[in-house]
C-alpha cells in the first residue's frame, strides 16, 4: 500500500482505519512505529492509544 | 531445520499409516475408522496430522515423496470427508446472527459467542503449569503462524489477495526474523522452558488440540475450502486483541517478563487492525464480487469458534478439576 494516498476509513462501531502511506506522530511530534495499516483509538477505551486495541467491544454503541 | 520424528499411532488407522510412513513411498491402505465424534478421535486426529505435517516442514524420518502418493490421498479421503462433515456440523449449531454486510456478521457472531473462556481463565487463575499447557496447546499452531493462511493466497485475486498479503506481511514481521509471530511465540515458550521445535508438543496433545490445526491445513490444501479458511482466519483475528491483553496480563501475574509476553502485546495492536482489514478490507470485497463464497465464510468462522470453546472447555476442565490437560507422557 506504500506509496498510495492515504485513506482513512469510519468503521460504524469501531476504530478509524488509516490505510496508504502516512505517519503517525505523537505530541511531541516523535514518530509512533505502525504497520503499514493502522486501526486509531475513536472510542477513547483503548489502553494502546492512539492504537486501537479492540475495546470498543465491551459495551459498545450503536451508531 | 530441527524436525522432529514422526507422531506415535494412536488406534489401527494411525498404526497403519505410521507403518507405511516409516517405509518406501508406496502403497497405503488404511483399516475403515468410524469416528463417532472425529474433532474428538484420538486415531482419525493423529492420522491427519501425520499426512498434513508432509505439506509443511516434514518428518525428520519420513520421506517427503509421501506427500502426494496417490494411494496417500486417497486413504485420507474418507477421514477428510469424516473431519469437514463434523466441523460443518459444529458450524450448523452456531445461532444465526443478522448483518448487512459479512463484516458485521462476523463480529456479530463473535459477540455472540458464549464459550468458556482460556484467555479469562489464564489471566486471572492459572498457575505456571497450566499456562505451560495453554502454550503447548496452542504451539501447534502458533510455532506455523500463518503458514496455514499462505496457501489462501493463491486461491483469491485483485483487491482481497492483496488485503491477504497485507496481514500475511505483518504474521511474518515482514522477513524480520524478530518480529516474526511465530518465533515471538517460540520466545515465550523459551521463556517457560518448553521445546520450542515444531510439532514436538503432539504427542502429548489431545484429538481436540490436533483439530484446530488439522482444520487450517485441511481449508489451506484443498482450493475449494478456501472460503472457508478465510473465515476461519478471519474469526482468529476479530477473538485475538482482547483475550492477548488478558493473556499478556496472565503471564505478568505470574511474574513472567516481556520476553513471555511481547508475543501477546504484539497481537493487541496488530490484530485489532487485521480484523478490520480481514472483515471489511477482504471479506465484504471478495462476497461483493462473489456472493456465493459469503456463506462459506461464516461456517469457517463458526468452526473457528467451535473448535476454540471445545479446547477451551477440555482444558478448563481438566484444571478445575485438579488434572493436566495433557496426555499421559
Amino acid at each position: 500500500m506504500s506509496g498510495q494516498q492515504a485513506s482513512i476509513t469510519v468503521v460504524a462501531d469501531g476504530p478509524l482505519l488509516v490505510q496508504g502511506s502516512f505517519v503517525v506522530l505523537d505530541d511531541e511530534g516523535a514518530q509512533i512505529e505502525t504497520p503499514t495499516s493502522v486501526a486509531l483509538c475513536r472510542c477513547g477505551r483503548s489502553a494502546t492509544k492512539p492504537l486501537c486495541d479492540g475495546s470498543h467491544k465491551a459495551g459498545r454503541r450503536t451508531e | 531445520m530441527k524436525r522432529i520424528p514422526l507422531i506415535h499411532a494412536r488406534g489401527r488407522a494411525s498404526e497403519a499409516l505410521r507403518a507405511a510412513l516409516l517405509g518406501e513411498p508406496g502403497d497405503v491402505a488404511l483399516p475403515a475408522l468410524d469416528a463417532a465424534d472425529p474433532v474428538h478421535d484420538e486415531d482419525l486426529q493423529a492420522c491427519l496430522l501425520m499426512a498434513y505435517e508432509l505439506h509443511y516442514a516434514g518428518w525428520a524420518d519420513v520421506d517427503p515423496a509421501w506427500e502426494w502418493q496417490p494411494s496417500l490421498l486417497a486413504a485420507l479421503h474418507p477421514l477428510e470427508d469424516a473431519f469437514e462433515a463434523a466441523l460443518r456440523a459444529l458450524a450448523a449449531g452456531a445461532p444465526d446472527v443478522a448483518g448487512e454486510r459479512t463484516s458485521q456478521r462476523l463480529f456479530a457472531a463473535a459477540e455472540a459467542d458464549e464459550s468458556v473462556s482460556l484467555s479469562r481463565y489464564v489471566q486471572r487463575d492459572a498457575t505456571v503449569e497450566q499456562a505451560a499447557e495453554y502454550l503447548l496447546h496452542r504451539s501447534l499452531v502458533q510455532l506455523k503462524e500463518a503458514d496455514a493462511q499462505t496457501w489462501l493466497v493463491p486461491r483469491l485475486r485483485g483487491r482481497p489477495q492483496g488485503v491477504l498479503i497485507e496481514v500475511q506481511a505483518d504474521e511474518y514481521g515482514g522477513g524480520d526474523l524478530g518480529r516474526m509471530h511465530s518465533r515471538l511465540w517460540a520466545q515465550t515458550m523459551r521463556g517457560l522452558g518448553l521445546d520450542d521445535r515444531e510439532g514436538s508438543a503432539a504427542e502429548r496433545l489431545p484429538a481436540v488440540s490436533l483439530a484446530v490445526l488439522n482444520a487450517q491445513t485441511m481449508c489451506g490444501i484443498h482450493a475449494r475450502l478456501a472460503p472457508v479458511g478465510v473465515g476461519f482466519f478471519t474469526m482468529v483475528e476479530i477473538t485475538s486483541s482482547v483475550p492477548m491483553r488478558r493473556y499478556a496480563r496472565g503471564f505478568e501475574r505470574l511474574g513472567f517478563g516481556e520476553e513471555v509476553t511481547r508475543y501477546f502485546t504484539e497481537h493487541v495492536t496488530a490484530d485489532a487492525t487485521h480484523e478490520q482489514l480481514m472483515a471489511r478490507e477482504l471479506v465484504d470485497a471478495w462476497v461483493a464480487e462473489e456472493p456465493a463464497v459469503g456463506e462459506e465464510i461464516m461456517a469457517g468462522a463458526r468452526v473457528c469458534l467451535a473448535l476454540d470453546g471445545l479446547l477451551a472447555t477440555h482444558c478448563v476442565d481438566a484444571w478445575q478439576a485438579g488434572r493436566s490437560s495433557l496426555r499421559a507422557s
